[in-house]
């Protein structure tokens, strides 16, 4: 108990003091997952939306293809993208390993399935009806695709929340295919597991108190968004 | 004169069935057609073929004289025509931004005031900041129609517009129908199951049975001379379905 309550302390005196370090981690944590946060958005929603209205054959398949994406062992997803990224690998030429873009792309195949998937859900759940009234209205397939994505807003949102969950807290990946390494690919998770190791558990709880409250506070503006958008809240 | 909408040789079919099969039918401009049958005959989807929802599966709607195959459905047309269905489904919005949102779709922005018009029309004004969602059955239907009008639309189907409604809210929606005709000309194409409804607010009536166009008529002649043994059958209630 104090060994965590000194670490709390440490945490406030870290966070107080604008520690560079501390700042350089935040700073990486933010940019890696908030990169692939934006990319899996950009991508998943309108697979999302098209998965959740058409019906064609081999989309049972690529539903249960993204159901098995969205419990994707961080680990399996950090060797995949390491050995594809490394010099043996298809892609090696490229020298993305051990830098943020590696990160980038393995938390994209980890947060991708789950926007994709929630998205899905939240179109298909609205009235069958819905599309041909707007249709009716005058709207255009674009105009009608927009309407949707208002009406199922709330599972969109969730579906970024949970994607943004997902990406921040998780260590396999990043450390697989970032290395942890000082001032270049380090994050909060990734030194988190690094302090641990090195027995400095003070510090290691300060940041896993930093990163508690980066998540809270991502969470927090998403669901300010979800509260304006929704007449309910 | 032209008619407003001609239809011509139209069959529609879902896979092998053939689910519609109208020789011609004219919608004449300013008139109320009301179509009538029993459930299955074709009713709901001709409405969506007039609407330009679909296409058909062969041939041609003139609309004005101009004419559309199943290739053309063109945007500027599907907004000259709205539809009110027999659920109402509103956006998860204000009663105002509902029905301002047909509005919006073709202009960009709010309506003006046209929205606050349309629903003092339909005698909803005191709801129009109100959640959509937490309207009556009737009240949302009300909306629906206000959506419907404010768009000035050259012709309005609507399709059940009042199952499942109090009579109460039947009299309400009945009377903006009529006053839509009757002030400002609209087009009207109705689809009910009430013969009384057909009676009481078009000036012609056809029947559908089974796919098939059976008889069109001015309705007095409609109800009081019925050409088709089936129409007949339909009106006396003899038909069972």
């Amino acid at each position: 108990m104090e060994t965590i309550l000194r670490g709390v302390v440490e945490a406030l005196q870290l966070l107080l003091s604008f520690d560079a370090d501390l700042r350089e981690i935040v700073g990486l944590s933010l940019w890696v997952s908030g990169a692939a946060l934006a990319i899996s958005v950009v991508m998943g929603v309108p697979v999302g939306v098209w998965l959740g209205l058409r019906q064609f054959p081999g989309r049972q398949l690529l539903v249960a293809l993204i159901y098995t994406g969205m419990g994707l062992p961080p680990v399996v997803v950090g060797l995949a993208v390491y050995l594809t990224l490394s010099r043996q690998g298809p892609l090696g030429d490229l020298g993305w390993l051990f830098t943020p873009t590696a990160m980038i792309l393995a938390q994209v195949i980890l947060a991708l399935p789950m926007v994709a998937g929630f998205t899905m859900t939240a179109i298909a759940a609205l009235p069958a009806q819905l599309i041909l009234q707007l249709r009716a209205l005058g709207a255009t397939p674009a105009q009608v695709n927009l309407t949707l994505l208002y009406e199922a807003r709330n599972g969109v949102l969730a579906a970024i929340v949970g994607g943004f969950g997902a990406i921040i807290s998780e260590v396999g990946s990043v450390m697989m295919v970032g290395g942890n390494i000082d001032h270049k690919t380090r994050v909060l998770t990734t030194a988190i597991v690094l302090e641990t190791r090195k027995g400095n558990f003070d510090l290691a709880i300060a940041l896993g108190v930093v990163l508690l409250g980066l998540a809270f506070m991502a969470n927090w503006l998403l669901l300010r968004l979800q509260g304006r958008l929704d007449p309910r809240m | 004169m032209t008619p407003l909408l001609l239809v011509s040789d139209l069959e529609h079919r879902y896979g092998a069935r053939t689910v519609l099969r109208i020789p011609q039918l004219q919608v004449q401009a300013g008139e109320i057609l009301a179509l009538v049958g029993p459930s299955g005959a074709g009713k709901s989807t001709l409405l969506r073929l007039l609407n330009f929802l679909e296409a058909p599966s062969a041939g041609q709607i003139h609309f004005r004289g101009q004419p559309y195959t199943p290739q053309t459905l063109p945007l500027a047309l599907r907004r000259r025509i709205t539809t009110v269905f027999q659920q109402p489904i509103l956006l998860d919005m204000s009663v105002r931004a509902n029905v301002a949102y047909g509005l919006r779709l073709r202009t960009g922005g709010n309506g003006h005031g046209q929205e606050d018009a349309a629903l003092q029309a339909v005698g909803l004004a005191h709801l129009a900041p109100a959640r959509a969602r937490t309207l009556s059955g009737g009240e949302a239907q009300r909306v629906s129609l206000a959506r419907a009008l404010v768009l000035d639309p050259d012709l309005l189907l609507l399709d059940e517009p009042t199952a499942n409604l109090d009579p109460g809210n039947v009299r309400a929606i009945e009377e903006i129908v009529a006053t839509a005709n009757r002030q400002r000309g609209t087009t009207i194409v109705l689809v009910t199951h009430n013969v009384w409804q057909a009676r009481r607010l078009a000036q012609r009536v056809a029947f559908l049975y089974e796919g098939e166009l059976l008889e069109t008529a001015a309705t007095a002649d409609f109800f009081e001379r019925p050409q088709h043994p089936r129409t007949a059958a339909f009106l006396h209630g003899d038909m069972v379905y």
